[in-house]
């Protein structure tokens, strides 16, 4: 009998179907990996585990008992533990206490056997950590394991652990894996969701593959290969191979970056020395599995972070780095990945309109009404904006939103465009009016860098492609030698 | 399973501009229960209250000199707040100003007044940009919390005042911790014929109406309200985030200033420990129930100015505590600040 079962979980969140009828086991004292791109409903399906999200349909069962989680609580006293990416730990709280918080057992505390309990604990795990130190204080991958420690005092039988190595520094990630397998040892059942597949071979003994919400494979691990999982996690798809390439590569190159380094807050890099060029008339796809660097290059590229090290040129000149201001007099088009950081919300369509570029619509400071008004009435033809100048950005549709930032961008005649994530969550028909318009772009002869998560929509678009892992651009291929495989496999780090 | 939920739901805007009316009916039943629990009748003093004074020619001009502090410290408010600079400090602002002012109105004797007016205005919006600068410095370029040190330099500016009233600055004549007393010429004239309403008023009514233009029709309004609004987008789309809050900043202690030199060249005439009346505090509720626009500003001090101003009488008339008015300012800026949260929200009943 599984330790736990699900069976044709669905969970719907308004038109979006994040998982479809999924089932899914696993077996006490296994590790199991959940596999998946971003947005293939791992944690969307983890989160109906832990009683976070109500199924719309289908059950869940524990020790083959049908069970109904209404909330977290229930979850953990079926003894089902969660450890998210961020962890819930109180800075200023000793190891001890946020082991035993919630859980100190009476009104009076008793700190010498609270540390007592919590080092029994970490000693049969191998743990080495202080149960007096501050949690503040602790290393990430430390802090990790007094998540661990937390669910195991909430007597934890099967535990789930969302993305644990994408905070964790390579030393740790080999500690964590050994801690894991303590726990498999004394028959605990772990889920660990990631998209890393080498992860899945390192640890785990079964993996289930999600794909757009469903089930596409669930294997035992040493009965698969690495390629055949890529292949599982992206999908055949078939090529749309209608696409002019006749003038490509003949422009000069309109965007290069060269050796960008980028490093977090924690000190992680997130751009290892990433470079690339793009040509006018030329879109260049960047393929990959989110969190691989995407939104640190979007980030310098679109002038809201500033690399440590590297160079950005636009047609030859340098790039300003930093210094989103002075980029739409450089011809530089910028579509963000958060379409809602781009506009104002509360403003009108007009003057979103203009916000970027207000130096054409102001005489010593004062604004031209009229001016402004007449551009967001073009502008709205031009771009087929359902909406009037003088309505809230707030309350028009994402499509909607999403041709003010095209219109906003486009409309300046661009020689770089730089697009992320252009048509995320919008609608077939607002996803195509902006495919339409970046074709038209790269017919007018402009370089456009194409970052998105969606493989179908740079297989579609891109003239080249390249494949973004670690930072680092991982290969490069042309669309008409798009091969699926070999970019899930270098997705995923498997390929070379 | 049946519970409560709170949902992220705008209201229309036809909901929101009746935003304060509502806030009002409520606040007026909420003091209800303190009217009655007085011995007094609500209907009655409502009636003291609100529409007694309007039928006085006094008492109008009353509301309209009480009115005059309220909308320059509401308005100066109102333009930080805009920009998502939330400055509590207009009181000590308006006290800078009022030693300026002071100061000015006494070194002006020989000048008249349309020389010694200006300069003192201008000395005093000066102060009070001053006064503001180390506050918005600190927050622009260190992130520290605004909140508190604007509000933490009002009590320093209290110790400031106090120790220029009982050391170089006490009156000589009557021994009194109140400045001397300032010039003729820089002591403003009085626009209605046997009333206090002074040329404050219309300093008031024209800083309401510059900043009106100024936030509607400028570059520097659009990009400042761009910034309160999303300060994140604002940075993404190269307004200068830093300077323009700055600015705003620099504006808003400099409109309080004004309010300190209005009290000093228009009321006093002299600078004493007890010249604001918190009226850089009741600005917040002015700015608040004036929903950040400056007409709504104006309105708004003047229907505080107008429960002041009836307080006065009620307590004269029914013998309720003159602190009344004091009670529906702070459960009005309660009550209006719960309805502006519940607006951006929908309780709604799950099952």
């Amino acid at each position: 009998m599984p330790a736990v079962e699900m069976r044709g979980v669905t969970k719907r969140f308004g038109p979006l179907t994040a998982n479809d009828g999924v089932n899914f086991a696993v077996e006490r004292g296994e590790i199991h990996a959940l596999l998946g791109e971003n947005g293939a409903g791992k944690s969307t399906l983890m989160k109906v585990l832990y009683g976070l999200y109500q199924p719309d349909d289908g059950e869940i069962l524990v020790d083959g008992r049908a069970v109904g989680f209404r909330s977290p609580a229930d979850a953990i006293a079926s003894g089902i533990g969660f450890v998210s990416q961020h962890f819930a730990l109180v800075p200023r709280f000793t190891v001890a206490e946020n082991v035993m918080l919630g859980h100190e057992g009476g009104a009076r505390l008793n700190p010498r056997q609270m540390r007592a309990q919590v080092m029994i604990a970490a000693e049969s795990l191998n743990m080495a950590i202080d149960p007096n130190a501050l949690a503040g204080k602790l290393s990430v991958g430390e802090q990790q394991r007094v998540e661990i420690l937390k669910a195991l005092k909430r007597n934890c039988r099967v535990l789930i652990m969302d993305e644990p190595t994408a905070v964790l520094a390579p030393q740790d990630v080999e500690a964590l894996f050994a801690v894991l397998r303590d726990l498999q040892k004394q028959g605990m059942s772990v889920i660990i969701i990631t998209h890393k597949l080498n992860e899945v071979f390192a640890v785990s003994q079964r993996v289930t593959v999600l794909r757009l919400g469903k089930v596409v494979g669930e294997i035992a691990t040493e009965a698969t290969s690495p390629s055949a999982l890529a292949e599982l996690m992206v999908g055949r798809q078939t090529l749309a191979v209608e696409r002019n390439t006749d003038h490509q590569r003949q422009e000069p190159v309109k965007l290069e970056v060269r050796d960008l380094k980028l490093a977090d807050k924690r000190g992680g890099l997130r751009l290892r020395g990433l470079s690339l060029e793009v040509h006018g008339g030329e879109i260049v796809g960047i393929a990959g599995v989110a969190g691989n660097g995407q939104s640190e290059l979007v980030s310098v590229l679109t002038g809201t972070a500033v690399p440590d090290s590297g160079e950005v040129l636009a047609h030859g000149q340098p790039y300003p780095l930093g210094q989103p201001k002075a980029l739409p007099n450089l011809k530089i088009a910028r579509i963000p990945e958060d379409r809602l950081k781009a506009v104002i919300s509360d403003m009108s369509v007009a003057d979103n309109l203009v916000l970027e570029s207000l130096d054409g619509f102001t005489r010593l400071g004062h604004l031209g009404r009229q001016q402004i008004r007449e551009h967001a009435e073009r502008m709205i033809k031009d771009f087929q904006i359902k909406a009037s100048p003088g309505d809230l950005v707030r309350t028009l549709s994402g499509g909607n939103i999403q041709k003010i930032i095209l219109a906003r961008s486009l409309g300046q005649q661009p020689e770089v465009v730089i697009a992320a994530q252009p048509t995320r969550g919008l609608d077939i028909g607002a996803t195509e009016y902006v495919h339409h318009k970046l074709l038209e772009q790269k017919e007018r002869g402009a370089a456009i860098l194409l970052i998105s998560e969606d493989l179908e929509e740079i297989l579609q678009l891109s003239d080249r492609i390249l494949v973004i892992f670690e930072g680092r651009i991982a290969g490069e291929m042309s669309a008409a030698n798009a091969d699926v495989q070999r970019i899930g496999a270098l997705m995923t780090g498997a390929g070379g | 399973m049946a519970g409560l939920r709170i949902e992220r739901a705008p209201s229309p805007v036809w909901v929101r501009s009746l935003i304060p009316v509502f806030s009002i009916f409520v606040t007026f039943l909420l003091v209800s229960v303190l009217i009655i629990s007085a011995g007094a009748s609500p209907l009655q003093a409502f009636y003291e209250l609100l529409i007694a004074p309007l039928t006085k020619t006094s008492a109008r001009a009353d509301i309209l000199m009480m009115a005059t502090p309220l909308i320059l410290t509401g308005v100066a408010v109102t333009v930080a707040f805009l920009g998502g600079y939330f400055n509590i400090g207009a009181e000590g602002q308006l006290f800078a100003g009022a030693i300026a002012g002071a100061w000015i109105g006494t070194l002006v004797t020989d000048l008249p007044s349309t020389a010694a007016i200006p300069l003192m205005l201008l000395g005093g919006f000066l102060a009070g940009m001053a006064w503001a600068l180390l506050p918005a410095l600190l927050k622009v370029y260190l992130s520290v919390d605004e909140v508190v040190t604007t509000l933490l330099l009002n009590s320093v500016m209290l110790f400031i005042v106090s120790y220029l009233l009982n050391g170089p600055w006490r009156d000589p004549v009557s021994g009194w911790p109140q400045s001397p007393t300032i010039a003729l010429s820089g002591q403003f004239p009085v626009l209605i014929p046997r009333s206090r309403v002074h040329l404050g008023l219309l300093v008031a009514l024209a800083s309401a109406g510059v900043m009106w233009w100024v936030l509607a029709r400028t570059r520097f309004g659009l990009e400042l309200r761009a910034i309160g609004k999303n300060r994140e987008g604002a940075q993404f789309l190269g307004i200068p985030v830093r300077s323009r809050v700055l600015m705003a900043a620099l504006i808003s202690g400099g409109i309080a200033g004004l309010a300190g030199v209005s009290e000093v060249g228009g009321i006093h005439y002299y600078l004493s420990s007890t010249l604001s009346n918190s009226f850089g505090y009741t600005g917040i509720i002015v700015a608040t129930l004036g929903a950040l626009t400056m007409p709504g500003a104006v309105l708004a001090a003047l229907f505080l100015a107008l429960i002041n101003r009836g307080a006065l009488s009620a307590s004269r008339e029914l013998g309720v505590p003159v602190y009344l008015a004091d009670v529906i300012q702070a459960t009005l800026l309660l009550v209006s600040l719960s309805f502006l949260l519940l607006n951006r929200y929908r309780i709604r009943i799950r099952r």
